[in-house]
């Protein structure tokens, strides 16, 4: 990866790790989304759930410290806080569907302006499986996407997603590089735009139509 | 009756077009040992119902490596790249299924339920082919209960009765797979004498484990 697209992939979990309010339980989803962690805001005491089974996943444990029974769910070895427990999956996913977690975070393929994902198959291509996107899709109480704007200049942001859905109307936010896009039943709004680029590079940059208010903040790092 | 048992006892419970349930997250909580003792029988036509097919040197991906399963119940095979060639092939037919889904009809099957209503997947195409029930204007799906001749489960510490205590997240799918088996193996990693396990903290309790292997599997993850 190169040093540009890493910081790009910083500044997004940096901006998303300001949508949490103390004491949250949140579920990150593997690669960016697990960057998020390493932004929380001082203050702020937030907890997260590994869908293998653990609340308040701990730090990757030290060269030495780990041990096969703790992984996370990207199978990398973790370690749990003092306050934290450990479950099963039924369990996990009870906590995931019931509507006990506050937000998770996961990457798309594709979203669209009804606040439809697709980040589980390319039909013919990749066929990874949808793991518990879906299960946390439908069940947190806010979805977070977060994601580069486009796919090497090829929108992602869509009128309408054509691959297969991961979840129908579920996502709330969508963050990238370039825009933090808010899904409501209007449409998607074009809420905050980074302040290297402008608001026509964003418009150029998604296939959906945006919903621009007269007073779109400026995103500052 | 006497539950700890050798590989030799067990054999006769193994056959060709069998269906299994094989407990673990990406090979954490999977009994290595077991798996090894499938290899070993040389049998094949396998229904292999696991969360994950890992990856192709590590847990019940080495049976898809070694071409055993012949249709494979599974939420996630992206990191095992044998099972999405076989599948390709058309000599492994792959029902994906949503994580918390997975659970919950083992659960149901283990729990003498008629299947599970989940909202998970509706309006996507996990919905194909399930029947859709309202409740109270809410759709959802409903997902029928998953049973299996054999359960291989791994566990921390099993006293000699067969009560398990899982280890970290290592529990994973093991504690509802333990009751969903016609015939549920335990191998475990201690093997403590009744009364030393704190009751309360047993979370497979000795009517679901039919036998006990002592652990002599790989535990490095």
């Amino acid at each position: 990866m190169s040093i540009d697209i890493l910081l790009l992939k910083n500044r997004i979990a940096k901006r998303i790790a300001l949508e949490f309010e103390d004491r949250n339980i949140i579920n990150l989803g593997i690669g960016l989304p697990t960057k998020v962690a390493n932004f929380i805001p001082e203050g702020l005491e937030i907890y997260f759930q590994s869908e293998n089974g653990m609340i308040c996943m701990g730090e990757a444990p030290k060269e030495g410290y780990e041990t096969f029974e703790i992984v996370d769910a990207g199978a990398q070895y973790s370690s749990v806080l003092p306050s934290g427990a450990f479950f099963d999956s039924a369990t996990s996913f009870g906590m995931i569907r019931g509507g006990h977690i506050d937000a998770c975070v996961l990457g798309a393929l594709q979203v669209d302006q009804e606040g439809n994902l697709a980040n589980w198959i390319i039909p013919g291509k990749m066929v990874p499986g949808m793991g518990g996107a879906m299960d946390l899709v439908t069940g947190a109480k806010k979805v977070i996407v977060s994601m580069l704007h486009t796919n090497k200049g090829k929108p992602k942001i869509l009128k309408r997603c054509n691959l297969p859905l991961t979840a129908k109307a579920q996502v709330d936010l969508i963050v990238t590089e370039m825009a933090v896009i808010r899904v409501t039943d209007k449409g998607l709004v074009l809420e905050e735009v980074h302040e290297d680029v402008s608001i026509e590079e964003v418009v150029n940059a998604t296939e959906a139509d945006l919903i621009i208010s007269d007073n779109v903040k400026v995103w500052k790092e | 009756m006497r539950k700890v048992v050798t590989k030799n006892e067990i054999k006769k419970y193994f056959f060709d077009g069998m269906s299994l349930m094989v407990g673990g997250f990406m090979g954490c909580g999977t009994p290595e040992g077991l798996v090894d003792l499938v290899l070993e029988l040389g049998i094949k036509d396998i229904t292999l119902i696991a969360t994950d097919t890992a990856t192709t040197e590590r847990g019940v991906g080495r049976l898809i490596a070694a071409k055993r399963i012949k249709k494979l119940y599974a939420s996630h095979i992206g990191l095992n790249p044998e099972t999405g060639r076989q599948m390709h092939d058309g000599t492994i037919e792959v029902e994906l299924v949503p994580q918390g889904s997975l659970a919950e009809k083992i659960r149901a099957g283990g729990f003498g339920l008629g299947g599970i209503l989940t909202p998970t997947g509706i309006g996507t195409v996990v919905e194909e082919g399930k029947q859709i029930i309202e409740v109270d204007g809410v759709k959802f799906i409903l997902e029928k209960p998953l049973k299996a001749d054999v359960s291989l489960i791994r566990g921390s510490t099993t006293d000699f009765y067969g009560n398990v205590i899982y280890g970290g997240t290592s529990n994973n799918f093991n504690q509802v797979m333990a009751t969903a088996g016609n015939i549920v193996i335990v191998e475990t990693e201690k093997l403590v004498p009744a009364g030393s396990l704190n009751k309360e903290s047993i979370h497979t309790q000795s009517i679901f484990v039919d036998y006990i292997i002592k652990g002599g599997g790989s535990n490095v993850y």
